[in-house]
């Protein structure tokens, strides 16, 4: 049991780009799995995790060097890929990330788990049927028959573990398995992956999120830029970070963080020229307000026979963030797109400063739309692709009248500046903008009309945790400065703690919960919160 | 149930076209200026004798009010009656019966012929280096873009005239259908490459092909239980809309090859502007297309029934 | 697209300009003069791609027929494409009950296809140019008509539409800011295949003898002349025709790739 697993001593991975450039994903990494442990693997896009993690399949699709690369007794520096095939599946098995296309979408999930068995298609399929017995797949016999498209991310990520153990693998690497799926199912997974060790696996848990990854793994490696930063068990990297990028890392969990308090700790990212003084220390400045920004009342829209939204009321207080969180589906951001007056609700209205905003006639309510304003989760579809970032801001400003029109220039640069975008990137396209750089524009463009309430969808859920906190530290700033209410839609249950005054719960189209964020958070009193809160992952280094 | 209401709208949807097709015809040939028997006797230069004219007048009911004329026009078809062709001087169906064989043989045949020139390019090339992808690409897109009726003719030139291997003109042989054969299969295979190979790259590089190979699947393996699959899908639909489509590509390749069959029927009712013949064939063909395309629907809801529900929703 | 790419598209579309609009700088002979003493000669340094049963130099016809061909492949190009933007733009901004009406009509001509509504069309008008243009154009119209409906209707639905309507801009701000501007590199490149496959059509129905007639230097014509001719005189019909596959092939790549760079 005490002989590892896996041994890696400097494991590099060179790959040739299109022009023989050459880029080196993964320098010289060493790393060990246990039989009957867990090793975490952290780190933001382009950290090389996920390559390093096809390394221990020999699937990486580059070229491979390292000094000592042993898989249960076996020297796989020099291997063919013969060779890697008997070791795939049988020995060394990969839990994908559930996206719509990790099974295929036209061969029943029977066979995409146990098309690997020998033996007949009848013995295979029972095999397949057990696999997903054994992941807790309600139905199993039924969902076996059923293709990709059918299931829900819950059961796909299921039958995915199903397929990665069915021929009993010593040694399991799980790519991303959490990332895309809602709180609850995160913590049906992370419950299955934890129980890998418990059978003796030696398990490996790439992921982006540490607090996810700090659930189960024993032991923790942090990756940037192809190079592994520091290294240690789990207890001890939390509680104790060496290396500064570990610190930046753990500041910028918004779970359990005070309201206001910064998570992006010092500039040293790329993507801003902020220097932070003034947010340091913040102090809520803020005084309570008996004005409401936005005033919903019994909001329905349906699609169809679909009920997507049913009678939601809320109201957003002028000054304040009012978190609207909920999981995939359960119509928050056809509310969004209600309040926004971008789909015409069947019932109910919305009032923006006590006057009547929806539903009406575009010309009715061209005016208040200067107080509104929006950003999305993929900030470039909003873009036209043809617009340079200058002419993005011009064409807000001048109400769209024109792009060009150099008499906008000047506060396009104050808006950039607001939100600490150096004044350099006026003439670059979006698309040569970095996600976080990306999502500052869309802000600056919102804020260009000085709108008094921003809605916020998902504002900050494609970025790396890193990232996502220089930016919602600008939005608590922007706050703190200029009184602008906030509606902020969210799947994170620690996102929208920490950005929140008040949070609305909403699942299946009916808006079930209201209270302060203390009350949600703490004390829930609707039964689907109450799950929702127990789901989430503790969180206390 | 979902099944039987499926197919409910879709007869339907299919009757409603023809439906339409049939009255546009109908008004058009109206809106000919002059005598409507005249038009439909082959136009104002046919100089159909007095008694033709007569006969037409009877058969279409020109003497009656136009609406009367409508609802026993629509009538007749109904009945399967496509009324009487007046270069042949029989009945249009029987002489679409007669023809259609030929055409359908060389329709199948060529079918059968693109496919499997296109699923060794496709794969050959979604295989290759950059260059040969390149190459793969410019055939591909020469191979559809070269019309049939040059096609046709450089196969004639070079089978037939050059090398004597094959027969230019239609003999009744076997030798004698593969040069038209060939002609229409080959710009179909251009675009049915072209297809399969997108499909291809796509689902060889898919997460669902990464698990299958960290599940030990060989090359090979991931080919055939995964890329055909997603290579076959797009390419089906492309087939029906061939073969649904067929009477334009078998007008010029009877023509060219001068073979019998319901395209050169219809060339030679433009010709002569014998209307009932050209109609009865516009009606079959479009009857042919919607059947088909039917069946396609029906092919890829088996295959891919999650996309299928999708359509309902 | 990469330099040598563009170069070649350059060039390409530039010798065609040339034929088309300066034949006699490529070909500086009559394509019409008869000669019946050199009929039906093989290709050779006078006359490269040979002579017709008239005399006439193959060469100088195909470069003075560019003219025509291309001419026809516009028109019907321009006819099918403009019936296809005010269908699409009906579609796309119309009420509803326009837009499934439209539907409904695209659907009847799509189970008709291209050539057959086209020899239809000859049918009720009679063989000739004009009609081969008005056949090519409107059979063409439906599958142009349903595109342009998608791209729109794409646009109009589009994050970027929205975020423009948040900000208040006004619906005609949002169509001249976004809407033209996005969509008229999809209608240069849709034209640029169009004209690919108007100009087979065109010479398709030339081939059949419903077209231009002879002896006009019309490639299709050409063709249909050079069928007669086909067991000896090969080069009636191998030169004419490789215009023709150049013209569609090359209209298709250069299509093909001004869609794909733009995503």
């Amino acid at each position: 049991m005490n002989t590892p697993a896996v041994e890696i001593q400097n494991l590099s991975v060179t790959f040739t780009g299109p022009d023989k450039t050459r880029v080196e994903a993964v320098k010289n990494i060493s790393l060990t799995l246990t039989r009957g442990k867990a090793l975490g693997i952290v780190g933001e896009s382009g950290s090389g995790k996920s390559v390093t993690a096809r390394s221990l399949l020999g699937l990486t699709g580059g070229h491979v060097t390292a000094d000592t690369l042993n898989i249960l007794g076996t020297d796989a520096t020099r291997l063919t890929e013969k060779q890697w095939r008997a070791i795939r599946g049988t020995k060394v098995a990969m839990i994908l990330q559930d996206a719509l296309n990790s099974l295929d979408p036209l061969r029943p999930i029977h066979r995409e788990i146990a098309d690997a068995l020998p033996g007949s298609r009848k013995h295979r399929k029972r095999a397949a049927v057990e696999a997903l017995h054994a992941v807790e797949m309600p139905a199993p016999i039924l969902r076996a028959d059923q293709r990709s498209p059918e299931l829900s991310g819950g059961m796909r990520q299921r039958a995915l573990i199903a397929q990665a153990m069915i021929k009993n693998p010593a040694v399991v690497v799980a790519d991303e398995a959490t990332t895309a799926l809602d709180t609850r199912l995160t913590r049906m997974v992370l419950d299955q992956l934890a129980e890998l060790k418990d059978r003796g696996i030696a398990f490996a848990m790439i992921s982006h999120d540490l607090a996810q990854i700090a659930q189960v793994a024993d032991d923790i490696i942090v990756m940037r830029h192809g190079e592994i930063v520091e290294s240690g068990p789990t207890k001890q990297l939390l509680s104790d970070p060496q290396h500064d990028y570990t610190k930046q890392l753990l500041a910028a969990i918004p779970r359990g963080v005070a309201r206001f308090a910064p998570l992006s700790q010092v500039a040293t990212f790329d993507d801003t020229t902020a220097t932070f003084e003034n947010f340091k220390d913040p102090v809520d400045v803020r005084e309570p307000s008996d004005i409401s920004a936005i005033e919903v009342h019994g909001l329905s829209k349906a699609f169809g026979d679909h009920a997507a939204v049913f009678g939601v009321s809320l109201s957003v207080p002028q000054g304040s963030t009012l978190g609207l969180v909920g999981e995939s589906g359960s119509g928050k951001t056809t509310t969004a797109r209600m309040i926004l007056g971008l789909e015409r609700p069947d019932q109910g209205s919305v009032r923006i400063f006590g006057q009547h905003f929806a539903p009406a006639k575009e010309s009715e309510r061209r005016d208040l739309r200067d107080r509104l304003g929006a950003i999305y989760q993929d900030p470039l579809a909003s873009f036209d692709p043809r617009y340079t970032t200058s002419q993005i801001l011009i064409n807000a400003l001048s109400d769209g009248t024109t792009s060009r029109s150099r008499q906008y220039l000047k506060r396009a640069r104050e808006l950039l500046d607001l939100v600490e975008l150096n004044s350099s990137l006026l003439s670059r396209s979006p698309r040569e903008l970095s996600g976080g750089q990306r999502q500052r524009l869309a802000i600056a463009r919102a804020l260009a009309p000085t709108p008094d309430i921003l809605v916020l969808d998902e504002p900050v859920s494609a970025l790396d945790v890193s990232v996502q906190a220089t930016v919602l530290d600008l939005l608590d700033r922007l706050q703190l400065e200029t009184r602008t209410s906030y509606l902020f839609i969210t799947h994170d249950l620690a996102v929208v703690e920490h950005m929140s005054d008040r949070i609305a719960v909403m699942t299946q189209g009916e808006l079930v919960e209201t209270g302060t964020a203390q009350q949600i958070m703490h004390a829930p009193s609707h039964p689907y919160t109450q799950q929702l809160i127990a789901a989430a992952p503790d969180w206390n280094p | 149930m979902r099944m039987a209401s499926w197919l409910a709208r879709r007869v339907g949807a299919a009757a409603f076209l023809l439906w339409v097709v049939a009255t546009v015809i109908f008004i058009a040939i109206r809106m000919i200026p002059g005598d409507p028997a005249e038009a439909i006797m082959g136009g104002p230069g046919s100089q159909a004798s007095a008694e033709a004219l007569e006969t037409a007048r009877e058969q279409y009911h020109l003497n009656e009010p136009i609406l009367v004329q409508y609802v026993l026009y629509l009538g007749q078809l109904i009945t399967g009656d496509l009324g009487t062709s007046y270069a042949q001087q029989r009945p249009v169906a029987q002489i679409m019966a007669e023809m259609l064989p030929a055409t359908l043989q060389l329709t199948l045949i060529s079918l059968a012929i693109a496919w499997l020139i296109a699923f060794l390019m496709a794969a050959i090339a979604a295989r290759s280096s950059r260059l040969g992808q390149a190459m793969g690409t410019v055939i591909e897109v020469v191979a559809a873009a070269v019309p049939h009726f040059w096609l046709g003719a450089m196969l004639i030139i070079i089978f037939s005239t050059w090398l004597g291997w094959l027969p230019a003109v239609d003999t009744g042989t076997v030798q004698g259908i593969i040069l038209p054969a060939l002609t229409l299969a080959i710009p179909l295979a251009g675009f049915l490459a072209q297809l399969m190979r997108d499909s291809l790259v796509t689902a060889m590089s898919s997460p669902f092909a990464l698990a299958a190979r960290a599940r030990g699947a060989s090359e090979g393996q991931v080919f055939f239980r995964h890329g055909f699959r997603h290579a076959a899908l797009p390419a089906l639909n492309l087939t029906g809309w061939a073969v649904a489509t067929s009477i334009s590509g078998a007008v010029v390749v009877e023509e060219v090859f001068a073979r019998p069959g319901l395209g050169r029927s219809l060339l030679g009712a433009v010709l002569s502007r014998d209307m009932p013949m050209v109609t009865g064939i516009a009606l079959f063909s479009a009857l042919i297309y919607m059947v088909v395309m039917l069946l396609v629907e029906a092919v890829e809801a088996i295959i891919n029934p999650a996309a299928a529900r999708g359509h309902d929703v | 697209m990469s330099r040598t790419a563009r170069i070649f598209a350059g060039l390409f579309v530039g010798l065609i300009f040339i034929a088309a609009l300066f034949p006699s700088l490529l070909a500086p002979g009559d394509p019409l003069a008869v000669n019946p003493s050199e009929a039906f000669q093989t290709p050779s340094l006078q006359h490269p791609f040979g002579t017709d049963e008239s005399g006439r130099d193959v060469y100088t016809r195909v470069v003075h027929g560019t003219a025509d061909s291309l001419t026809i492949g516009l028109a019907a190009t321009a006819l099918g494409m403009g019936i296809a933007i005010l269908l699409g733009v009906m579609t796309a901004f119309g009420p509803r009950w326009i837009d499934s009406m439209i539907l409904r009509l695209l659907e009847v001509l799509y189970a008709i296809p291209a050539l057959l509504m086209a020899l239809l069309i000859i049918a009720f008008t009679g063989p000739g140019t004009t009609p081969a243009i008005i056949a090519v154009g409107l059979s063409t119209a439906p599958g142009y008509s349903r595109l342009i409906r998608t791209h729109l209707r794409t646009l109009v639905n589009s994050e970027m539409f929205d975020a423009a309507t948040v900000l208040g801009h006004s619906r005609w701000h949002k169509i001249r800011n976004h809407l033209i501007p996005n969509t008229l590199s999809t209608l240069l490149a849709l034209i640029t295949l169009g004209i690919g496959q108007a100009v087979i059509w065109a010479s398709a129905l030339s081939f059949l003898g419903l077209g231009t007639p002879p002896p006009a230097p019309e490639w299709g014509a050409m063709l249909a002349n050079g069928r007669t001719y086909l067991h000896f005189a090969w080069w009636l019909t191998v030169f004419p025709g490789a215009a023709i596959v150049t013209i569609a092939a090359g209209a298709t790549l250069l299509g093909r790739t001004a869609t794909r760079s733009r995503i």
